[in-house]
């Protein structure tokens, strides 16, 4: 342990000193020592033209943030994962199912599957986020209470389901069936809304790196999700950030589960295609 | 309607005093995107400018504009340019023109409308992420914006 947070120290220690404020740090994620985050990576084709690299939003945060998700120890998003476990080894509705009922050891069943959400579901013919399909596991597998859309039992197990692809490339695919969501989303990425008139872009791709009072602008990168967030003290979902986000905008939201969330988070998940699962990440 | 209309159009061509603020959806711009009337008919406050660019609750300018001659108020922004020597770049008419709407100066720009009430999609209701109920005010009133064009228009370097 104590070798562990060492090794993550060092690793934070080659940053370089003399930073500029706008820029992302060079700083580099080694996650107990062991997991090596991609936190740079080359855009994906599609963003071709709009940016040369994407970034998570690690790099944007302080030191002091950044080293709390370096180790699990310090990671205050893990514990839900452990009040998650519980929830995966539970039998749980009127079929006397748990989740490992069907999915067995977690760590070996889940791996990869953060990475690749949302993807198509062929049987329902739409784009299924993590949450839909928990959701349908909940009550068509296991004939129990679907879960509250980005609620905190909903965000553990999605931490749960994304500590299993810590370091895996995001690889969401938006071809094929899942063309016309996508394209959906991206027309609601850079819709502005609200009597600020702001869309996504106009923050997350016009001006990253810049700041909003004391806020580092980040990418809006998906990859670290759900995300502990420090001033909340508990895990966010991508909607939840989604629906903040809108809110800031002061427009009228949409809702965590609407399709258009759902269409938004797969645009915005191709986005950051390359950069490692991340999820649960430690942000201000 | 035409009335009135052309009731304001008198007294903004009058620059009367005693006209009262003009409603956002009459401001005149220019072809450039300056407003040349006072949007309240009264002058300024620069000294309550100031306070609006630093209070988030209303202006909140320095969230994204640097501005030195605040530098008592914590964490200035840069999504925007600094605003140091902003009145030896813009005139009073066209420093109000972009705080009541950039985008008639900056097409396309990320800077809000500060004095504008249609013409949003999914307007909301404040930060509620509710929707909008009844009209919008604008972010700032006509008065609010004077104050801002008063206080901006001190920052001269020359």
């Amino acid at each position: 342990m104590k070798f562990k947070a060492m090794t993550a120290i060092a690793a934070l220690a080659v940053s370089a000193p003399a930073l500029l404020l706008a820029d992302a740090d060079d700083d580099t994620l080694i996650v107990n020592g062991e997991i090596e985050m991609i936190t740079k990576a080359p855009a994906p084709e599609h963003l071709s033209g709009v940016l040369d690299e994407i970034v998570s939003g690690w790099h944007m945060r302080s030191d002091e943030t950044q080293v709390m998700q370096a180790d699990d120890f310090d990671n205050p998003g893990m514990i839900y994962t452990e009040q998650a476990l519980d929830d995966w080894n539970a039998v749980n509705g009127t079929k006397g199912k748990s989740c490992a009922s069907c999915h067995g050891d977690v760590e070996e069943s889940m791996k990869g599957v953060r990475a690749v959400y949302p993807k198509w579901n062929d049987s329902k013919e739409k784009v299924y986020t993590m949450e839909m399909q928990i959701n349908d596991c909940l009550t068509d597998g296991m004939g129990a209470d679907a879960w509250k859309k980005s609620g905190a039992q909903m965000a553990a197990m999605e931490a749960l389901i994304s500590v299993q692809s810590r370091g895996m490339p995001m690889n969401v695919a938006i071809d094929g069936p899942a063309e016309a969501t996508w394209e959906w989303g991206k027309e609601l990425y850079y819709t502005r809304t609200g009597q600020l008139d702001l869309s996504c872009a106009s923050c997350h791709e016009e001006n990253y790196g810049n700041h909003i009072r004391s806020d580092h602008l980040s990418q809006g990168q998906t990859n670290g999700f759900p995300v502990y967030r420090l001033k909340n003290a508990k895990l966010t979902t991508v909607h939840g950030r989604f629906k903040g986000c809108v809110r800031d905008t002061r427009a009228e939201t949409y809702s965590p589960g609407s399709d258009e969330f759902v269409a938004l988070e797969l645009y915005v998940a191709s986005r950051g295609n390359g950069l490692s699962v991340e999820g649960p990440s430690v942000r201000n | 309607m035409k009335l009135s209309t052309l009731t304001l159009v008198v007294s903004v061509a009058a620059g009367s005093a005693m006209a009262g603020p003009i409603a956002p959806a009459d401001v005149v711009f220019t072809e450039y995107g300056a407003v040349e009337a006072s949007l309240s008919g009264q002058p300024g406050d620069a000294a309550n400018g100031a306070k609006i660019m630093t209070t988030k609750s209303t202006g909140n300018c320095i969230a994204c504009h640097e501005v030195s001659a605040l530098s008592e108020a914590p964490f200035h922004g840069n999504v925007g340019p600094s605003l140091d020597g902003v009145a030896d770049r813009w005139s009073e008419a066209e420093l109000r023109g972009i705080l009541s709407n950039a985008k008639k100066t900056y097409e396309g720009t990320v800077m809000p409308a500060y004095y504008k009430v249609d013409g949003f999609t999914r307007p909301g209701n404040a930060y509620t992420g509710k929707a909008a109920e009844g009209a919008l005010d604008p972010l700032l009133s006509a008065q609010q914006i004077e104050d801002v064009v008063a206080f901006l228009s001190t920052l001269k370097d020359e």
